[in-house]
């Protein structure tokens, strides 16, 4: 009987765990890579760092945004609690940022005489696409697609870490002989050989894919992951931020997942808010209705 | 039966303070947990945050109007003739079935005067809700506004005159901007 | 919906009217709380009620996500993050929903191996039995279906895989698969067909509910140890307030779990992939259903042969439905008088073994099944080098420490554990043969063959084999001897 319990309490965890290995996907990160952040939105009491969420809403706007579109955010959603523009104190003051900064992009309308104009964004009106289309930003691309950012955390295996170590990920030139695009000399503890870049096309150890085809060496020990038609985006310096933080690489990288991670998930601080006051709740009440139970039963034999 | 056998325990433990607490704490979980399903029928945030509109008011020729929707409800912008603004201020506001001056029914720009020629009313007739028609088609006996649904007829400050509509055609809270080139109009 | 004689006496003049009109008070009075039923139903009985809890959930939560979500492919993805976003509490009742599902999977799961070990499943129970699978076939369909609707790449790709199952059918299955889809491939038409039976079923599950409630009232709930009521007085409590409260704490618990799940975790159990709109241009790397259909995917694809004239992709398609037919006959496949596992030590352990299988089959339906499970030796570079292009291969391949795999008056395969071996062969043979990365190990798919083998023997084979050849352990004679024999035991080990 004892083994059948056990046999049946574990059943919730080792049913699950097939799940969490397909959620798991096609690229592990690897323990030997450098330290991730410790990412303050995560764990019970996790919240976004606001700062860092409105510089990485910087780092969208000027580096991002070129390509990548964000269509499911509207620019009311940047003043909403725990977005880039919010201020707590002061609603009037966040409203204001908002619309400002909204009128800034433009949006074409279809007026009463059936023309096309133009007029600036308000805070209800979404953040715009870079490209008016799919077929555009595929010829922009060379056929890749830039993905669309609104829920790109959720999207990923790995999340903020996926996101974060994907922009830190690239080869550096101190790294390698040989220039980005061309050749890759790879001589470390796993690989030793060549890795040609195909045109276009950019090597991240940490982007889902196969290396093998192009890689000039021991075919086991191709290395970890694929190319992807985005050029390294972020180095030191990259953008100059408002608020004088340092623009490091990793600080960078770090900014703009923690806003990204804000975008997908904007309700995060409400959840677990939320989910605090309905764990306490549902833990007294157990207690409770377990001596209700106990009460209830104590003279019956069973 | 099994009834008489636990009808003594059943009674005492029912008086038992711990039956009540549960009771009462599943009862109070279950009204906080009705809230989220009666508070997600509201309008969602989307809707809320399109329910104002900045409407340009230069181009409106003189004597026609511009309908927009706000919020999926129509408003009227009006830009009323010389002979339309006389025959709004020209009536004694005591006599009509809802008293309300011409004045009253216009917002001051942002310098603090009134424009009279730029009237902005609810589209929707006071008895049923219908659009009613308006200049370049039938205005009625007043030269406002008709609706054809039940003729109701609105005069040229869209107060009602004639017809069964209960009252005059509300005027929405709205606010000129600095030049005064525009209006924004706010459900 | 009770074989029991009516306890109900109305106090009140309004209940003797409505009661001789309308009996609805005393039908609910004697299912519910004058309901008799055995006293030492343990925590493994709650999951019923449970269930029950489940199942409004998803109804309630559904029916209001029905009204902010829209069922059109180009706005299907964008109408489910605007109720995460826009829509009052929209995420929290989204969260529920979707994570509801995985948990009324698990506790469907629970609840079901406790019939079978129990022997729930054993006459006089056979109907409530059936009923209660064909709730959990209609539960899988409204599942399938409404993790469609958001329209993620899983939600396409997904239903793509399963309805071209359907395609394997011969003769009719072409044109099923067509009907079922609307179209020749998945898109709106399937989209909204999906939205408005995934609206539907969960009814149908409410109605085979109560069918199955109704059944199980009839014959008496089975107890763990399987003997049947004697003395009613002696055996049994009434249902209310005795297992009401029972019930009521085990839900919470439950709850607790759920509401882990919804705010701390809540797309744990999905996949990344399904917040990546519908694209039918590009399949995602793996597809795989949610974690509760995964044993059924991996008997589905572990038919990789043909079976006499069944092609092999028909044959996974019978394989994957008969792995829930089979449940269908169970009550007579099972020839064991004993009911309750309690008193099959022998039984108990085969069931134990067949919980494990269930487990691994989920397992395996979420890896690849080309992927190694048990590794025999390090990944070697193998060569399949033509004679007429490289005549010496065979002799420079011994030279370079090559191991000849096989070798015909035609061709030579050879693995070689080092690079160098491996590239000095290819340059002294000549050949243009690219090396293939070679792994050594069972892979997941002989695996899932087994269990798969293993799930039907343990119907097909096992439980009719045991009731002939195993002398069970003594039955107490009455439910309340059972329990007053085990609370003496317990007494004397506390003694001691």
């Amino acid at each position: 009987m004892k083994a059948f319990k056990a046999c049946l309490a574990g059943l919730a965890l080792l049913g699950l765990s097939p799940a969490a290995m397909a959620a798991g996907g096609t690229m592990p990160l690897s323990e030997g890579d450098a330290p991730l952040p410790d990412w303050p939105f995560e764990g019970v009491f996790g919240k976004f760092d606001q700062a860092s969420v409105q510089r990485g809403f910087q780092v969208y706007t000027e580096v991002c945004a070129a390509c990548h579109s964000m269509e499911l955010l509207s620019y009311r959603n940047l003043g909403e609690p725990g977005g880039p523009f919010y201020n707590a104190d002061d609603p009037e003051a966040t409203e204001a940022a908002v619309a400002e900064f909204a009128r800034q992009y433009e949006i074409t309308e279809i007026d009463d005489y059936g023309d096309e104009v133009a007029r600036p964004r308000r805070p209800a009106d979404r953040f715009p696409s870079p490209y008016p289309n799919v077929q555009a930003a595929a010829a922009a691309n060379g056929g890749a697609i830039p993905p669309d950012f609104s829920v790109i955390v959720k999207a990923r295996p790995g999340g903020a870490d996926y996101i974060y170590r994907l922009m830190t990920g690239y080869p550096s030139y101190e790294e390698f002989q040989g220039e980005y695009g061309d050749e890759l000399h790879f001589n470390d503890d796993h690989s030793h050989g060549v890795l040609t870049q195909p045109a276009g096309l950019y090597y991240n150890p940490y982007f889902p894919g196969d290396t093998s085809g192009n890689w000039d060496g021991d075919p086991r020990h191709a290395p970890a992951g694929g190319y992807l038609a985005m050029p390294p985006q972020l180095s030191d310096g990259r953008v100059d931020y408002m608020d004088g933080t340092e623009a490091t690489q990793e600080q960078i990288a770090y900014d703009i997942s923690q806003f990204l991670a804000w975008a997908s998930e904007p309700k995060m601080e409400n959840r677990k808010s939320l989910g605090l006051v309905v764990m306490i709740y549902l833990f007294f009440l157990a207690i409770l209705v377990y001596f209700s139970y106990k009460a209830i039963w104590r003279n019956v034999e069973h | 039966m099994t009834d008489e056998t636990y009808t003594e325990t059943v009674d005492e433990d029912r008086r038992d303070f711990i039956h009540i607490a549960a009771g009462a704490a599943v009862a109070g979980g279950a009204g906080a947990l009705a809230w989220p399903f009666i508070a997600q029928m509201l309008p969602a945030l989307d809707t809320r945050a399109a329910s104002s509109l900045e409407v340009p008011i230069t181009d409106i020729p003189e004597g026609g109007e511009i309908r927009v929707l706000i919020g999926g409800k129509p408003f009227f912008i009006r830009h009323r003739t010389a002979a339309e603004i006389a025959a709004a201020e020209s009536v004694e506001a005591g006599d009509l079935p809802d008293p309300q001056t011409d004045e009253e029914r216009l917002v001051a720009r942002a310098d603090g005067t009134l424009n009279p020629a730029i009237l902005v009313v609810s589209g929707s007739c006071t008895h049923l809700g219908c659009v009613p028609v308006g200049p370049g088609s039938n205005t009625g006996e007043f030269g406002g506004w008709y609706c054809p649904c039940h003729g109701s007829h609105y005069d040229t400050s869209g107060r009602i005159r004639k017809g069964p509509a209960p009252t005059n055609l509300p005027v929405p809270t709205y606010e000129y901007n600095a030049d005064g080139s525009a209006v924004t109009i706010s459900l | 919906m009770s074989g029991h004689e009516s306890t109900y006496k109305p106090g009140t003049g309004i209940e003797k009217w409505i009661d001789a009109r309308l009996p609805i008070v005393r039908l609910v009075h004697d299912s519910f709380v004058g309901f008799p039923v055995a006293k030492n139903l343990n925590y493994w009985w709650t999951f019923g009620a449970i269930l029950a809890v489940c199942l409004v959930t998803q109804i309630i939560t559904g029916i209001v996500l029905a009204m902010h979500y829209v069922p059109h492919v180009d706005m299907a993805f964008a109408s489910v993050e605007r109720i995460m976003r826009d829509v009052e509490y929209g995420w929290l009742i989204r969260y529920i929903h979707a994570n509801g599902a995985s948990m009324f999977f698990l506790a469907v799961y629970i609840h079901m191996f406790r019939g079978l070990y129990y022997g729930s499943y054993k006459a006089p129970r056979e109907i409530s039995w059936i009923l209660g699978v064909i709730i959990y076939l209609l539960m899988m369909g409204t599942a399938f279906m409404g993790y469609v609707l958001p329209w993620g790449q899983m939600s396409l790709h997904g239903a793509s895989v399963i309805t071209n199952l359907i395609g394997a059918i011969p003769l009719v299955g072409e044109q099923i698969k067509i009907w079922l889809q609307g179209a020749p491939s998945i898109g709106n038409a399937t989209l909204n067909r999906f939205f408005s039976l995934h609206y539907l079923l969960p009814f149908m599950i409410a109605g085979v509910v109560i069918l199955h409630i109704w059944a199980f009232h009839t014959t008496g709930n089975n107890n763990p140890t399987g003997v049947d009521v004697k003395d009613e007085k002696k055996d049994t409590v009434p249902f209310h307030p005795y297992y009401t409260v029972k019930d009521g704490f085990a839900i919470i618990v439950f709850l607790m779990i759920f509401a882990g799940f919804v705010f701390y975790a809540p797309n744990v159990l999905g996949h990344a992939d399904n917040y990546i709109e519908g694209n039918p241009l590009k399949t995602p790397a793996h597809i795989v259903p949610e974690w509760y259909l995964l044993p059924f995917y991996a008997i589905l694809r572990a038919i990789t042969f043909d079976i006499g004239p069944i092609p092999a992709k028909l044959g996974g398609v019978i394989a994957m439905f008969g792995a829930i037919a089979v449940l269908f006959v169970l009550p007579w496949l099972d020839t064991s008088k004993v009911r309750s596992l309690r008193y099959r030590p022998l039984a108990r352990q085969f069931f134990l073994g067949f919980v494990a299988v269930c487990l691994l089959l989920g397992v395996a339906g979420a890896s690849n099944p080309d992927d190694i499970v048990i590794k025999t030796g390090e990944d070697t570079l193998r060569y399949e080098v033509s004679l007429e292009e490289a005549p010496e291969a065979l002799a420079v391949a011994e030279a370079h420490h090559g191991k000849i795999v096989s070798s015909n008056s035609e061709r030579v395969i050879v693995d070689f554990a080092h690079y160098e071996d491996a590239v000095e062969f290819a340059e002294a043979s000549g050949t243009t043969a690219e090396a293939t990365v070679k792994h050594h190990g069972l892979t997941w798919l002989p695996v899932a063959q087994l269990l798969t083998f293993l799930y039907f023997a343990y119907f097909l084979i096992i439980i009719p084999l045991l009731g002939l050849i195993e002398r069970p352990k003594d039955e107490p004679e009455s439910i309340a001897d059972s329990i007053h024999k085990s609370n003496g035991s317990a007494d004397a080990v506390a003694a001691e």
